[in-house]
């Protein structure tokens, strides 16, 4: 557990000591501010012309404002973690430090797991980013608070899932361009899958759009919250992790 | 403490290490010296356990490098080749970190983190950042990493390399110094520092043990007979060279370079014979100024040369071996 977390407190550190954590930062709160932003104007005048033609009742704010915007943040999500986790053991490979964790006695798996929760850390300061702005609906209105929590939740599977799988392509390379282009490319692709099922009804469609991370994420961002899916993060993240650790592992043996 | 048989560790292409054997004793500071590609890298990888071997069997402390490559973890310290720095970090908070990756415990951390930054001489810039050190630091700091919780073992891979001169020397002592409570394997291709930090020394070429044996041994292997270089002021050097020969005990004079003034000669002495005294009082009787008497050992250069080169014409399969070390 010591090691774990002293692995983890070093990749966090390197992430603040560089430009990485605020370039990372300002860019979603950029991004998601823009969402917010026009999520709210557009929901604050539809609400006024509602009113105005004095149709129907309120409008919740959780379902025409936040849920759309946890869906805008998983998918921004999926184009900037790859940034977080291209370093990972590309960079400890091309400078030698993996030398050092290598020959210390400590296991390859409180290597992975330390640097994914390091890396996890630094997701989570991006998603505070995208909290403040949820707050200011707080101060302004009053919606539902558990699908927000649910939302989150929803967003930190997601991410932590994405991480594995950028870890364990990080421990493949020593050069981070790669370790982050091939993440992000195989994150899309997670992606995407989900659109065989739109124009095929046969079993096998309906598999590989269950492998889509993105149809997982849906449920949490309306406040559900389906074991089914829950299952589904933790094994991906089990995965990644495991074969992260095989192929640390692996670097002996391949040598 | 540290005990090899049979080591052999073969990558894809190549062997990089052929069936090599060799013991270090408690306390002794063993030099590994090879030219560059020779396998010493991969030999010090295998005793970190960063690296499995192909075959053979390898024991650091009492301790099997895979089945207990978690003990000889704790026994050793290794410094790379390159010092596994992280730029962005301090230097005491780098040592602090490499202290608790060594399970040190954390209530001597601190302590520990001060001793050996006064002791590799970083106490000045511990709060630097290290992208920002020289070279010569960087090794230091390197260095400070390796014995931080005080292994038995300290396994030190080219320590000097890219260092001045002067900084080259510092690092020479301070690994001396560590030398009595430490057993030290360090590998260069440098061989006065083996002459002047190494009690014992392991020449590889090609992944073959060419030699093993002290310093003072193989110093004196090339040689049984005295040979002295004699340079005389003020005199003809016939007339010299005439009495020279005339000394008890000498087989042969060979002259040397004579420049302003003075005449040089290498004066080879038969076996069993202690010809130096002998030589200056010739000298000074005849009248002549003796500016300089000095014995030639063989030079460790020449020797390792000729191991190296002999070893070369018996295996010259073994050519293409070059360029070992080098992980994927």
């Amino acid at each position: 557990m010591r090691n774990i977390l002293t692995i983890c407190r070093k990749e966090i550190r390197a992430y603040f000591a560089s430009p990485i954590a605020y370039l990372l930062m300002a860019l979603f709160g950029l991004i998601f501010g823009f969402f917010f932003y026009s999520a709210t104007a557009y929901f604050v005048l539809e609400g006024t012309r509602q009113q105005m033609m004095g149709q129907g009742g309120a409008m919740s704010v959780n379902e025409f404002v936040i849920a759309p915007l946890f869906g805008n943040a998983s998918v921004v999500g999926l184009f900037l973690i790859p940034l977080i986790s291209m370093r990972l053991f590309a960079e400890e490979k091309r400078t030698g430090t993996i030398e050092l964790l290598m020959t210390s006695p400590i296991h390859d798996w409180e290597i992975v797991l330390g640097k994914w929760l390091g890396a996890m850390t630094m997701y989570i300061c991006m998603l505070a980013i995208a909290a403040l702005n949820i707050l200011l609906l707080f101060a302004w209105g009053s919606p539902d608070w558990r699908p927000v929590l649910t939302g989150f939740l929803g967003l930190l599977l997601q991410g932590g899932c994405v991480l594995a799988i950028g870890t364990f392509i990080s421990t493949t390379t020593k050069n981070q361009i790669i370790a982050g282009a091939a993440t992000f490319s195989i994150c899309l692709l997670l992606w995407v899958l989900s659109w065989v099922s739109s124009y095929n009804e046969a079993g096998w469609a309906q598999a590989v759009a269950y492998c889509s991370i993105l149809t997982h994420f849906e449920p949490f961002s309306k406040g559900i919250v389906d074991t089914k899916d829950l299952i589904f993060y933790c094994s991906a993240i089990f995965l990644g992790l495991f074969l992260s650790v095989r192929s640390l592992e692996s670097l002996r043996w391949r040598a | 403490m540290i005990k090899v048989e049979g080591l052999t560790k073969r990558y894809a292409r190549h062997v990089a290490v052929k069936n090599i054997s060799f013991e270090v004793g408690k306390g002794e500071i063993v030099g590994f010296l090879g030219k560059n590609g020779a396998g010493k890298t991969t030999t010090m990888r295998v005793l970190t356990c960063f690296l499995p071997p192909t075959a053979g069997k390898a024991t650091v402390a009492g301790f099997d490098v895979i089945e207990q490559s978690f003990d000889v973890k704790k026994n050793i310290g290794y410094l790379p080749e390159t010092p596994p720095l992280y730029p962005e970090m301090e230097i005491d908070t780098y040592l602090t970190f490499v202290a608790k990756l060594k399970n040190l415990p954390s209530a001597d951390i601190q302590k520990r983190v001060d001793e050996v930054c006064d002791r590799t001489g970083i106490a000045d810039v511990k709060h630097k950042i290290i992208g920002k050190l020289s070279k010569g630091y960087r090794q230091r700091v390197g260095i400070a990493q390796a014995i931080i919780h005080n292994p038995p073992v300290l396994i030190l891979d080219e320590p000097t390399s890219g260092l001045d001169p002067e900084q080259q020397q510092q690092a020479r002592q301070l690994i001396a110094s560590l030398s009595g409570d430490h057993t030290i394997i360090l590998s260069t291709h440098i061989l006065s520092e083996v002459e002047q930090s190494c009690s014992n020394v392991i020449i590889i070429n090609n992944g073959e043990i060419v030699a093993v044996d002290s310093v003072a041994n193989l110093h004196r292997r090339g040689r049984s007979t005295e040979v002295v270089s004699i340079e005389v002021a003020g005199a003809d050097s016939l007339a010299v060279r005439q009495k020279l020969e005339e000394v008890a005990g000498v087989a042969r004079v060979v002259s040397k370079d004579s420049r302003d003034g003075t005449v040089g000669f290498e004066v080879e002495g038969m076996e069993n014979f202690f010809v130096r005294p002998d030589l200056a009082r010739a000298v000074v009787n005849s009248g002549w100024n003796l500016v300089e008497l000095r014995a030639l050992g063989e030079s460790l250069e020449e020797i390792f040369l000729e191991l190296t080169k002999s070893e070369k014409k018996t295996a010259p399969a073994a050519e293409g071996a070059e360029g070992a070390s080098v992980t994927q």
